[in-house]
């Protein structure tokens, strides 16, 4: 109510005459202290970007060149002869972001099409509302669900009959091995997909309701159903965004720490089945900084950091080059 | 306008009147081992009520609390670790030992009752070399005839963070297990063939209490706070103990600390027909070129304090306290070892 009367008023004091607003506000001083001020403030982000790989490098660099290259693959994680590998903690990090996505994208798309095109008006707003408020949830909270509810049913409802239903089937008994835990890589992936599902969702919907109207009406109008109107104008539409809106999820479940760490359960090793513990870069580093007392664990933790730092940005690199070749 | 000045002079004076309060209260902040900590912190109440003195003692592991001392951003560091004379010397730090107490293999398979199961040393390596798979493995039936064991995995539990208690663990299963020795040796924290990484003995205990058919280890306090089901086990003498008191004392009785340069001692695996094998003690560190006196005075009186009334806590606990012999050891190397400004800084009790 306020805000309508408010706009009227307005609209009154500038029908007699134009009002100028005071003038510091518009003099060319001003005008050139706020273009540095942005270009300050622009810079600024940059500075803290090259400071972080500075300063990771710098902490790195004890462990980078005690063990080269050999770092990134060797699977070595072993603090009594302090030989330090990234290999099971990058492959724990892919494994259970890739699982996260697989499973992430595309129940988001569903919902984001549900709400944006399926769902009754009176409806959309409030589930709208909902996803969003899901993004909202503390990841720690997300970790505790999962381990102390998610764990033990996943293990004797889903992973006892698949690790027994496989047993003597090649290849897939070896991915699908080890004791019925609850805790492991795979569970780990799971949480992420929920965690990251609201990300994906929120922006889907955003993305898709960009999508003209008369673009889907005249999909409709020629006797397209729901289904051939996402096929045929949304996905096609939008493909940018949705694109974006993956990546988005990705970057979230690769750096993911705490609930991670809950689940995962914190093992150096790299083994075939997505039931067994594993460990991520960021859970690695959650678990032993505070320990590690030797120089050469603490900076191949670091060093684990600055891999983190560069496989986020080869991502989010990658993600640019794709949607750049999309959009031309 | 005014309220705004006035809320802000209350602010003022209420964050004063805290900062105050929190430097007459006399704080001593330690950091370490988790293995002690239920007795630390029982110790730390009743000293409160008696002196008004509060410990702030976090429980963040061995390996965290030899990083702390390490970098002096604590009063003391904890860890059941002890650090050998020559890192010790390379540190400048000193350590004595607080009291002893028994990590107990702890297990959740179904049927299976507390203290019903025997294990030795040499099976435990196994489990944790990934080598015994089932628990109806033959050696673990040769331990256990006539207890019905199930055909299941077991998931072996073992610590995420750097801890004394793996310490002492590992070195006991190199001790009995030259497999363990060769393949991963001794450390507050290995690369661990198999297994689940929980943080803490709080942690490692929650996983087992939590996975079916688990195996974990623990201080012995945290298996009977968690009510979890402990194993026997056979000892050097080829003896089956249980964990308890008099057994942690026995493998205590023979430890000679007298001749233990800077208190560097392990009471994994000692003969005697009721010796615990996972017996250890737990050790405090502090700088021995003393920056900041008052501190280290309040540290040294809350330990003396202990020695003199914490015995009957800690035995509640199920930690053996030291005899009078040992904590005459420490007093004396208090006031050997720990100078400022070439003065010693503990001026007896």
């Amino acid at each position: 109510m306020t805000l309508v009367n408010n706009r009227t008023k307005a609209h009154d004091e500038t029908a007699g005459e134009f009002q100028r607003p005071p003038r510091f506000l518009n003099g060319e001083a001003f005008n050139k202290t706020f273009k540095w001020l942005s270009i300050g403030a622009a810079l600024f982000v940059l500075m803290i970007l090259g400071g972080f790989f500075v300063s990771l490098t710098i902490g790195a660099w004890p462990a980078l060149k005690q063990f080269g290259f050999g770092f990134i693959w060797s699977s070595d994680w072993n603090p009594v002869t302090e030989k330090f590998g990234a290999l099971p903690a990058i492959a724990g990090t892919l494994i259970t972001s890739g699982i996260a996505i697989l499973l992430a994208v595309p129940l988001a798309f569903a919902i984001a099409v549900y709400i944006t095109q399926l769902a009754p008006k009176w409806l959309r707003h409030p589930l709208g509302i909902a996803i969003e408020l899901l993004a909202a949830i503390p990841s720690i909270i997300y970790g505790m669900w999962g381990l102390f509810f998610f764990a033990p049913m996943f293990a004797d409802y889903v992973q006892g009959p698949i690790i027994n239903l496989f047993e003597n089937v090649p290849v897939l008994s070896t991915i699908f091995e080890g004791p019925a835990i609850g805790i492991g890589m795979a569970t780990a992936g799971i949480v992420l997909a929920v965690m990251i599902l609201p990300f994906i969702a929120s922006v889907m919907r955003d993305v898709i309701d960009t999508v003209p109207k008369r673009l889907k009406e005249s999909g409709f109008a020629i006797g397209a159903t729901d289904w051939e109107v996402t096929k045929a104008i949304i996905i096609p539409h939008c493909r940018t965004g949705l694109a974006g809106s993956i990546f988005l999820g990705l970057g979230r479940a690769l750096g993911e720490t705490m609930a991670v760490t809950f689940i995962i359960g914190n093992a150096n090793r790299i083994t075939a089945s997505i039931f067994a513990p594993g460990n991520t870069i960021a859970s690695t580093i959650a678990n032993e900084f505070q320990e590690a007392y030797t120089e050469i664990h603490s900076s191949s933790l670091i060093a684990l950091g600055l891999l983190l730092f560069i496989i986020t940005f080869i991502v989010l690199a990658i993600a640019r080059m794709m949607l750049n070749r999309i959009s031309t | 306008m005014k309220r705004i000045i006035a809320s802000l002079a209350v602010c003022a004076a209420a964050s004063a009147i805290t900062a105050t309060s929190a430097f007459a209260a006399d704080q001593i902040t330690g950091a370490g081992a988790t293995f002690p900590y239920p007795v630390y912190s029982k110790w730390a109440q009743s000293y409160n009520k008696e002196t008004g003195v509060q410990l702030n003692y976090q429980a963040i592991g061995s390996g965290g609390g030899i990083k702390q001392i390490k970098a002096n951003t604590v009063d003391f560091g904890a860890s059941d670790k002890p650090l050998t004379p020559k890192e010790l010397s390379k540190a400048g730090l000193m350590q004595f030992p607080t009291v002893m107490g028994g990590i107990v293999p702890i297990l959740n398979v179904k049927g299976i009752k507390p203290g019903e199961l025997v294990l030795d040393g040499k099976t435990i390596a196994n489990i944790y070399l990934g080598k015994i798979k089932h628990w109806n493995n033959k050696e673990i039936q040769a331990l256990n005839p006539g207890v019905k064991l199930p055909d299941s995995r077991i998931s072996v539990v073992h610590r995420a963070d750097g801890s004394g208690t793996t310490f002492n663990f590992t070195y006991y299963l190199a001790d009995v297990s030259p497999a363990w020795k060769k393949d991963v040796g001794v450390d507050a924290s290995v690369q661990w063939p198999v297994g689940t990484g929980g943080k803490g003995n709080q942690g490692v205990s929650n996983y087992v209490s939590q996975l079916k058919n688990s195996i974990g280890y623990v201080e012995y306090a945290y298996a009977l706070q968690n009510k979890l089901t402990y194993a026997r086990m056979k000892n050097k003498d080829g003896k089956v103990v249980s964990p308890a008191m008099e057994n942690f004392q026995a493998a205590a009785a023979g430890a000679d600390w007298k001749h233990a340069k800077g208190f560097y001692l392990i009471l994994a695996n000692q003969p005697g027909a009721k010796s615990w094998p996972m017996t250890a003690a737990t050790f405090i560190l502090l700088h021995k070129d003393v920056k900041d006196p008052k501190a280290t005075k309040a540290v040294l009186k809350f330990f003396d304090w202990a020695y003199k009334n914490g015995d009957q806590a800690a035995a509640k606990l199920d930690y053996v306290p030291f005899p009078a012999s040992v904590k005459t050891l420490i007093r004396d190397a208090w006031k050997k070892d720990l100078k400022a400004d070439g003065h010693s800084v503990y001026m007896g009790s």
